[in-house]
């Protein structure tokens, strides 16, 4: 036991550290950090884009999603070494005036509750859109399982997509 | 008319421009302290004044008419921060449009029950915000008076314009604000009468809408500060364990990473209040410059853990002195069950007994007993626990998600050596409460790192942390009776209910009242697991297991179920059984619920293929009864719609409502047949959404639909009264569907007999 704890009394080793220029809702982001980093902390504690959200770290709720491309991806478990050129929307970047379609229609239903876990929810059902602009209740449904919403604002969300799909057909 | 008296203190208004930095930043910024030009007002950009003034407490008005209204308590999701000032501009008399939302820090000078706790934030304030509003537009209205030279009473307040109709003239709030800033708070104020009300009772949007759709920092989890580090906690990886030593040598050369050390939270002789407890009172700290740093720092330090022995726990729960029992030991969920069945079949404590029910079931021509039974559930918050602190020699900063701020202040003030007033804690929004954030350890733990450090630190728990950390709905059982004559009348009721570590009856609720023999006995086992409130405590087990009873019982007595709960009703209200104070509900408000949802359920009309199933229940100074329908797709039960019929007097924000109403059910229907915490070795066998089972979209009713009883009764509560009473119905439902009666949560893995 070290009742005094632990102190840093050392040079770091720093070997790991790289510099990446990452593609970030249009702009040229550089960031300096391990290229292990999945790209939600990435995002959060080194460009201060905290809109993406950390829920479970593994891939299994969503919070996190973001747009890799076209398509919606969980950023906890995205490297960001594994980026590249592609392009990351995140929902800060969706819309410059937070008036995307799927934005428009979560505000017209009043979907949130808490809403910590809406902004993944918005990003998976933009991405849902952008490749089926009509989907079925049972498409929406199955697109958007992979997002918990803790609060149970499920129909709504549903009710939104759809109205999102309206609106922009 | 109703006058009240003003309650609002000068000297409490002066205090209050202290504490928020002079009363003129609006809202908090987490990046930096300037001060913003335009706020979001309800979605829209409102240009701020060049001045505010501060009229009291609750709100102040810029030299524009825009007009700041503070939101006292805690927002987990329960939409406090749109509802509670609804009810403040609604008395002032302004135009919605024209109001910008503020959290109010902690101020126990001017604020009651700031606690997100109970249901209890709308009924607690709602006079203190009505006459806040109310008080405002009074000295409005005396300002302009003063300026026209004219009697007050002769003067309107109509969407914040102030008219005098006999010389013409008008002015807008803010024209008069800073005269009536000046002036003495009148004694007594005039409210509104409930028809005259503009605002209350329609439909308002959540205040944050835009943010949250636009990914603003807004949660805990967003805090971010010049210089500040991070920190991560590694505890005990099973109750009944404890910190033996630990090496931190490959931690400490790990990029980032600044510190590892031990820290015990509390001395032993520390006068805890029961939200104060933490499962482990001792953990190991890794403080580091970023948040992946710190989370992979955690998984190198080497550890030895060391059984704990039997601990005995003493605190005070709103001054009764109570001492909590954790036993040594490794706990396995098999032991947990073998061990409530054994004692469910003993005679255990009485809570109620009325008549004789021992002769009654002597008696009884036939006896139905069934049980119940139910696992510890995690609450799950999206947000993960976790806190910002910034601890100087004679100051702290506390700001971030906590259900409880008054409660844990005096514990973070006696942690960290410095006297309450030295202690400021700010509300961010919350990802979920469900009551974990109750329990406010995070906040005394960040703090004392903080003061450690000599830094401001966010402490962030992961999901793993947070699941495995304790705090959990405990695990409960019941047991129901009842004694039938031979003409199949009811004539004996009994319930034994008892829990890990606490038993989840309530003995004077429903049907308590309305059966004459009536016995109610619960018991409790000790355990080192450490549980807490879980949405309506309690309720959120009793609810179902009381709910499927009553529906079995209505069928053996070949009775419609809610025909047979009204009889009942009709019984407790027209002659009660014992004391009439004693039975914890109104029976009227409790019937009116189950008619308007036959009503509009249209229920007794079966359609080919909608399995039904109906429940009611009363937690909360609330009553809702719903209705859940079920179709089959091949085997699989799939909820097609949840209606629900909800008295809690006035109802304040009815979409909003509506979104609790939908939620609770939805909350209702995924922990009653998915989810469950189970344990081996002492240790939660379910760490992360991968084993814990929450519910999903595509496993949501397709419909939910509410109705709310129209009365003029003071608002109560509607965070958690719509959960509890879905499980029975879903229980009922399911029955109809599939010709089994479920017992045992989660019933996605219970296996009950096919019936009769």
């Amino acid at each position: 036991m070290h009742p005094k704890g632990y102190f840093s009394t050392f040079k770091q080793t720093r070997k790991t550290m790289a510099t990446f220029n990452l593609k970030i809702n249009g702009k040229t982001q550089t960031v300096d950090v391990d290229g292990a980093t999945p790209m939600l902390w990435v995002l959060r504690d080194h460009l201060q884009m905290v809109g993406t959200k950390f829920g479970c770290g593994i891939a299994q709720c969503g919070a996190c999603t973001v747009h890799l491309g076209d398509n919606a991806v969980r950023s906890c478990q995205l490297p960001v070494s594994a980026v590249g050129e592609q392009e990351i929307t995140t929902i800060e970047g969706l819309s410059e005036h937070g008036d995307h379609p799927v934005q428009k229609a979560w505000l017209e239903v009043d979907v949130p509750q808490c809403g910590y876990c809406q902004a993944g929810q918005i990003m998976t059902a933009s991405a849902l859109l952008k490749h089926n602009p009509n989907p079925t209740d049972d498409e929406i449904a199955n697109a958007m399982h992979g997002n918990i919403c803790r609060c149970g604002t499920y129909t709504r969300i549903k009710k939104a997509v759809k109205l999102a799909a309206e609106n922009n057909s | 008319m109703t006058l009240v008296k003003s309650t609002l203190g000068r000297r409490a208004f002066i205090r209050n421009t202290g504490l928020a930095g002079g009363g003129l930043v609006l809202g908090f910024s987490f990046f930096n302290s300037c001060k913003p030009k335009v706020a979001e007002a309800v979605g829209m950009e409102l240009e701020m004044p060049k001045e505010w003034f501060e009229i009291n407490g609750y709100l102040k008005i810029g030299d524009n008419g825009v007009v700041t209204i503070m939101s006292p308590n805690p927002e987990i999701g329960q939409n406090v921060r749109t509802s509670m000032p609804m009810i403040v501009a609604d008395e002032l008399e302004i135009d919605w449009k024209n109001v910008v939302v503020e959290q109010a820090p902690l101020n126990t000078n001017l604020y009651s029950w700031q606690v997100a706790g109970g249901s209890r934030s709308i009924s607690s304030s709602w006079q203190n915000l009505r006459m806040a509003g109310a008080t405002a537009r009074q000295m409005l209205k005396e300002a302009a008076a003063k300026a026209w030279q004219v009697p007050a009473s002769e003067i309107t307040a109509i969407a914040g314009v102030l008219s005098h109709e006999a010389s013409g003239k008008t002015a807008g709030y803010g024209d008069m604000a800073s005269t009536a800033a000046q002036l003495e708070v009148p004694e007594q104020v005039e409210l509104k009468e409930i028809t005259d009300f503009s605002i209350i009772g329609t439909t308002r949007k959540n205040v944050d809408g835009k943010k949250i759709v636009t990914g603003k920092p807004l949660f805990g989890l967003d805090v971010q500060r010049e210089g500040m580090l991070i920190a991560g906690l590694v505890h005990p990886p099973a109750f009944g364990k404890r910190l033996k030593s630990f090496n931190a040598d490959a931690a400490m050369g790990m990029p980032g990473i600044k510190e590892v050390f031990s820290l015990k939270l509390y001395e032993d002789d520390f006068d805890k209040m029961a939200f104060h407890f933490t499962a482990f009172n001792e953990v190991l700290v890794v403080v580091g410059e970023s948040t992946w740093q710190v989370f992979q720092a955690k998984k190198a330090i080497e550890v030895d853990w060391e059984d704990a022995p039997d601990v005995t726990q003493k605190m005070s729960l709103f001054g009764n002195q109570m001492e909590v029992k954790h036993p040594a030991g490794m706990e396995n969920s098999e032991g947990h069950m073998s061990k409530l069945k054994e004692l469910i079949a003993r005679n255990a404590k009485v809570a109620r007994k009325d008549g004789n029910p021992e002769k009654a079931f002597k008696n009884a021509a036939k006896i139905v007993e069934r049980s119940y039974s139910c696992p510890f559930l995690a609450h799950n918050t999206m947000e993960p626990m976790n806190f910002f602190a910034h601890v100087t020699e004679d100051h702290a900063e506390l700001l971030g998600p906590t259900q409880t701020p008054e409660w844990m202040e005096p514990a973070v003030a006696e942690r960290l050596g410095l006297p309450l007033e030295k202690v400021d804690i700010q509300m961010t929004r919350q990802g979920g409460g469900f009551g974990r954030r109750l329990y406010g350890h995070f906040m005394v733990e960040v703090a004392a790192i903080s003061q450690r450090m000599k830094a401001p630190v966010k402490l962030v728990y992961t999901r793993e942390d947070d699941m495995t950390q304790g705090i959990y709905r405990p695990a409960y059982y019941a047991t129901y009776r009842a004694a039938l004559d031979a003409e199949n009348n009811l004539i004996g009721f009994h319930v034994r209910a008892g829990g890990i570590p606490e038993s989840p009856l309530f003995a004077n609720r429903f049907p308590a009242g309305a059966i004459d023999n009536y016995l109610a006995e619960d018991f409790t086992v000790d355990t080192n697991i450490t549980t807490g409130a879980f949405r309506a405590p309690r309720s959120n087990f009793i609810a179902g297991a009381e709910q499927s009873f009553l529906d079995e019982l209505a069928e053996e007595m070949g009775k419609d179920p809610i025909d047979f709960r009204l009889e009942l009703l009709k019984r407790a209200e027209e002659n009660p059984v014992g004391n009439p104070e004693s039975n914890d509900y109104d029976a009227s408000r409790y019937a009116g619920v189950l008619e308007l949802i036959r009503e509009k359920t249209n229920w007794g009309q079966n359609q080919e293929g909608i399995h039904r199933g109906v429940s009611a229940y009363f937690c909360h100074q609330s009553y809702v009864a719903q209705v859940l329908d079920i179709v089959m797709e091949g085997d699989k039960p799939v909820v097609e719609k949840v209606t629900a019929a909800i008295d809690c007097g006035i109802v304040v924000n009815p979409g909003a409502a509506a979104n609790l109403s939908e939620g609770g059910a939805v909350d209702g229907i995924g922990h009653a047949m998915y989810s469950g915490l189970t344990f081996k070795d002492g240790s939660a066998e379910q760490t992360n959404f991968d084993r814990y089972r929450l519910i999903r979209h595509a496993e949501a009713p397709k419909a939910i639909e509410t109705h709310f009883v129209k009365n003029d009764i003071d608002p109560t509560g509607m965070g958690e009264p719509p959960f509890p009473p879905i499980m029975g119905a879903l229980a009922n439902a399911l029955y109809k569907a599939t010709g089994r009666r479920y017992y045992h949560q989660p019933f996605i893995t219970d296996r009950p007999p096919l019936v009769g």
